[in-house]
């Protein structure tokens, strides 16, 4: 069902620092998506990517900064967020099918201590349907291979039926027909007004699956239209060498306020 | 016996035999422990150290059953010694299908062979031979019972133990830094790994008799976790760790032949445990109390900062303007605490005088303000200019590191500031507010 | 049969409480991977229960129960504490703090004199089923007779009770905890709090190693804990058959370990009775042996699996 065009943008973050431990991984980041659309997250490795989207989810404990979802903190505005996590972030041996996993993502709309009605669970399998799983609802998610699995967790994110989704790595080492399937799914989101914000790491098909860009190196570096955005200055910036001497500073900061670095 | 006598080792030959052996025992375990917690083998240990029960109750069973002598101390360890290694066999063994996860098949491994441990001990019971009492002693330890010639034997165990840890020091400590770069040095990782796991049976079954199987694994892990926290380099975590190991269990042993009843195991586990939540507390570097104070410190000095930097700022616009404790307070964001303790404190350290509720800065304080309003500025700058920050990102950046960091640093970005943005940075000077001080 | 009622029944109702109890919320760890804060728990709850048993001066269930799970939490809290002040890796952290833990408890007993009552040493070790007995059943009648139900060892009601509760719990929050079990991200994000369902789950572990306590012991409580779900896991794929495969286990190893303790020695010509605890124990393993060898996930699993390693699936 498409949704009309929002008057506030799907998500504001400002001044947004999270760090690990010692090494601060994001710093100072200030992002507001558009409307509505398709856009990545773009950077090297341990640029703070996966820590974005779960700062805005509340799963790490932010220094600072401030979340908005719709214009609300991300406690109000829950129930219009979807996340798809890591495919790695799971243990697939877990003693469960594939419907049962899809039908996580009904449970916000069941509730606590219900079981899942009838109803709820044909929409999960609507959802996995949807994603091109339907003869697969009752097989051990451990025996499904990896484009699947990454399918299951999309059609679990579908379940949820959110306005914005959060989408860590939803391309990672799936087969070339899954990923033309989850690019399908992606652009009938956009097309039907929702946001979704998805971590990407190949450069090469950035600009073609999606119309906006934040391009991340634990500060934000440039954000906008892939086509003013994406450019190889920026792509430079964003890839070329950090800044050695705030790192160190801030590195010495941090170790200042915690115990000294262990032995081994 | 009184506690004094025993630890005096004044209460007869073979107590103090005893004791000395305990001690031994708990030097070895204490070094050896250092190396058993870095390589993660903790818990694996305690696994092997639960399931030597069948092989001491199984050694028993078969001595009386072929007639030879059941007490017999060198019997009943080698028995444990066998089972210990069969659990370590085990446990790798469980975890092949990749099912059972290797958590669940340390403590699958510990409580099923505990288990045939308990039902053999049953089956000692109505053996029609003296001596089964003794077999309760290593289950929590009973140094009391002991006998010179048994001490003379764990003390002998352990010698040896601290023998071979000390004769490969410095390839054990290469193997729990990093075994991936000790095996690309050539080091034989798999035969350190597999020695490493020899000594640790062989400790645990010396701690058998003195700690008893389900806390001797204790006096591994405690001393070389208090000894962690007292230290950071190995060379003096092993000696530290392993003199704390042998003074638990040498009052522990000597605690427990006073005050009859208590189980020795405990004793000196308690004992070691002591030392560990003391070290937990007061350590200089990584106790808590270190930490908290450290916290407390820092923050009153970013605080203090602050207000320096608020008065500095008041007087650079205007010098006649009055100023008042809570103007600086508010301007630097004090916390109900500071609000009480920094007035007292900034006028003790002699940095501003107060007539009349009027604050002013003193000569040492003005210097002081001006440098922490230079450095604050120099850094403003530095992250502008070579950060790409937005003004108001570098004010509060450079909030959150100047407090901390080191001069040569400082330095180093006033260097580079010269070099790439020289229009920023008047030599000496205090160098103008940044764009985001000048919109508050 | 009188003989049956008065010495058997209760303890093999006991065994086998316990071990569905346990077998039941082992599950909850052994899916999480988090088989040694069992290890960790049992152990903790000693100084707890000592306590408790101090204080209220009999075997009641809630001071017991009080003082274990503040035992539990506090291990937990100390446990956090020192992996956070040391940097040692979970295992050794949660190596120190439980072994502290078990000796306090076990010097308590002796130094609060505990056990010139009921509570001994003997019993941390190999359980005390063999002290459950029911002399007021004169014979078969005294089933339906009240009153000598009512003196039906009361160790075995507080089972009973725990696993009502046990079972209650599970199936109101069947959906959530299977959710927290397998994504607490993704819990957390849609809302259904795995913070406080982990929490949720020490406490049943705690209350479970309490209930269980009387009968096993605190050590053999883990393979009471572990055991059953380690052997449906090797036997299913499947999240209710898991439940299902564990409980059967769990009644087969409790049931079964008291039946061989009580009936072996006969049978072997010994004149002691075996301890029972430690036989359920040896049954679990031997249980478990065949599921390894046999099962469809165990030994044979290890192979299938490697056959179809060029198959994507594997690679995960």
């Amino acid at each position: 069902m498409p949704v009309a065009p929002l008057p506030v943008p799907a998500l504001t973050v400002q001044h947004l620092s999270v760090a690990y431990d010692k090494a601060p991984v994001l710093w100072d980041v200030s992002w507001t998506t558009p409307q509505a659309g398709l856009v990545a997250i773009v950077g090297p490795n341990g640029a703070g990517k996966s820590t974005l989207l779960k700062a805005v989810l509340g799963l790490v404990p932010r220094l600072s900064g401030e979340v908005r979802v719709f214009g609300l903190p991300f406690a109000e505005a829950r129930a219009r967020v979807g996340y798809l996590p890591q495919r790695a972030s799971v243990d697939w041996d877990f003693p469960a099918t594939a419907l049962q996993v899809v039908a996580q993502g009904r449970y916000p709309r069941v509730g606590w201590f219900r079981p899942l009605p009838r109803a709820e669970r044909e929409r999960a399998r609507a959802a996995l349907a949807e994603v091109g799983m339907a003869e697969f609802a009752g097989r051990q998610i451990g025996q499904l291979s990896g484009g699947q699995q990454q399918r299951v967790f999309l059609a679990r994110a579908l379940a949820l039926e959110a306005d914005l989704y959060l989408m860590d790595e939803p391309f990672a080492g799936v087969d070339a027909a899954t990923e033309r399937a989850i690019v399908g799914v992606l652009q009938r989101l956009a097309g039907e007004g929702r946001t979704v914000i998805a971590v990407h790491h190949d450069l090469a098909t950035a600009p073609q699956y999606f119309d906006h860009v934040l391009l991340l190196n634990v500060r934000a570096i440039a954000a906008g239209p892939m086509a003013t955005t994406f450019t190889p200055e920026n792509l430079a910036r964003t890839y070329g060498g950090r800044l050695s001497l705030l790192e160190r500073a801030v590195a010495a900061a941090q170790a200042g306020k915690r115990p000294a670095a262990p032995v081994p | 016996m009184t506690l004094l006598e025993a630890l005096l080792f004044s209460a007869g030959y073979n107590a103090a035999v005893v004791a000395l052996g305990c001690a031994g025992f708990g030097l070895a375990a204490g070094a050896l422990g250092c190396f058993v917690l870095l390589r993660g083998r903790a818990l694996i240990a305690d696994a092997a150290a639960h399931a030597t029960l069948p092989g001491v109750a199984g050694a028993f069973i078969l001595a009386a059953l072929a007639g030879w002598e059941v007490r017999s101390l060198p019997l009943l360890l080698a028995g444990a010694a066998a089972t210990a290694a069969v659990a370590v066999l085990l446990v790798s063994g469980l975890t092949a299908g990749g099912r059972i996860r290797d958590d669940a098949a340390m403590a699958l491994v510990l409580s099923i062979g505990f288990g045939t441990g308990v039902v053999l001990i049953s089956v000692v019971q109505s053996l029609p031979v003296g001596g089964q009492a003794g077999l309760k002693g290593f289950i929590l330890g009973q140094a009391a019972g002991m006998s010179a010639a048994d001490a003379r034997m764990i003390g002998l165990l352990a010698a040896l133990a601290l023998l071979l840890v000390t004769v490969m020091f410095r390839p054990l400590a290469a193997l729990c830094f990093d075994r991936e770069f000790a095996a690309a040095v050539g080091l034989p990782v798999r035969a350190l790994d597999l020695a490493l796991l020899g000594l640790m049976l062989a400790v645990t079954v010396a701690g058998l008799r003195a700690v008893g199987l389900i806390l001797v694994v204790a006096l591994m892990v405690i001393p070389a976790a208090t000894a962690r926290l007292l230290t950071e380099r190995l060379e003096v975590m092993v000696p530290l760790a392993a003199a704390m190991g042998a003074l638990a269990a040498w009052l522990g042993a000597g605690l427990s032949s006073a005050l009859p009843g208590l189980p020795t195991g405990a004793t000196i586990t308690l004992v070691a445990c002591t030392l560990f939540v003391a070290a937990l507390l007061f350590a200089p570097r990584r106790g808590a109390l270190a930490f908290a104070w450290r916290q407390a410190m820092l923050s009153l000095t970013v605080a203090r900062d602050h207000a320096l930097r608020v008065a500095f700022e008041a007087a650079e616009s205007s010098p006649a303007a009055p100023l008042a404790w809570a103007d600086l307070g508010r301007g630097a964001g004090w916390s109900a605490w500071q609000r009480a303790l920094l007035p007292r404190w900034m006028e003790a350290a002699g940095w501003v005088t107060e007539r009349a509720g009027q604050v002013a800065l003193t000569p040492s304080g003005l210097a002081l303000a001006r440098d922490l309003t230079r450095r604050h500025r120099l850094w403003e700058h530095y992250m502008q200019a070579a950060g790409g920050l937005a003004p108001a990102a570098a004010h509060r950046a450079a909030d959150e590191v100047e407090h901390t960091l080191p001069p040569e640093v400082t330095r180093e970005a006033e260097a580079w500031l010269r070099r790439h943005d020289p229009a920023r940075l008047a030599e000496g000077e205090v160098p103008p507010p940044g764009e985001a001080e000048r919109t508050p | 049969m009188t003989e049956f009622l008065q010495l058997d029944l209760a303890p093999m109702l006991a065994a086998t409480l316990a071990c569905l109890v346990c077998g039941l919320v082992g599950n909850l760890l052994l899916l999480t991977r988090q088989s040694l804060l069992g290890d960790a728990i049992s152990h903790s709850v000693l100084p707890g229960i000592v306590m408790g048993f101090w204080v209220s001066g009999s075997r009641a269930a809630a001071p017991l129960v009080a003082g274990a799970m503040l035992a539990a939490v506090a291990a937990a809290l100390l446990i956090a504490l020192v992996r956070r002040l040391t940097r040692l890796e979970p295992g050794a952290a949660m190596g120190v703090v439980f072994s502290g833990f078990f000796a306090l408890g076990i010097v308590l007993i002796e130094v609060s004199g505990a056990h010139a009552v009921d509570l001994d040493v003997d019993c941390v070790l190999y359980g005390q089923l063999e002290a459950l007995i029911w002399p007021a059943a004169r014979g078969p009648g005294a089933l339906l007779d009240a009153a000598a139900l009512a003196e039906f060892p009361a160790e075995v009601t507080t089972l009973a009770v725990v696993l009502a509760l046990t079972l209650l719990l599970l199936v109101l929050l069947w959906k959530e905890l299977r959710l927290a079990a397998f994504d607490p991200d993704f819990a957390h994000a849609i809302g259904f709090a795995p913070r406080r369902l982990s929490l949720l789950v020490l406490v049943l572990v705690s209350v479970a190693c309490v209930a269980a306590f009387w009968a096993v012991g605190s050590i053999l409580v883990i393979a009471a804990l572990v055991a059953p779900a380690a052997i449906a896991r090797l036997l299913t794929n499947g999240y209710a058959a898991q439940f299902r495969l564990s409980a059967v286990a769990a009644v087969a190893m409790g049931a079964g370990g008291y039946w061989l303790a009580a009936l072996a020695p006969g049978a072997l010509g010994l004149g002691h009775g075996l301890n029972a605890a430690g036989m359920i124990a040896v049954l679990a393993g031997v249980l478990l042996a065949f599921a390894w060898l046999f099962g469809p996930f165990g030994r044979r699993g290890a192979a299938r699996r490697a056959t179809v390693a060029g198959h994507p699936a594997a690679a995960t």
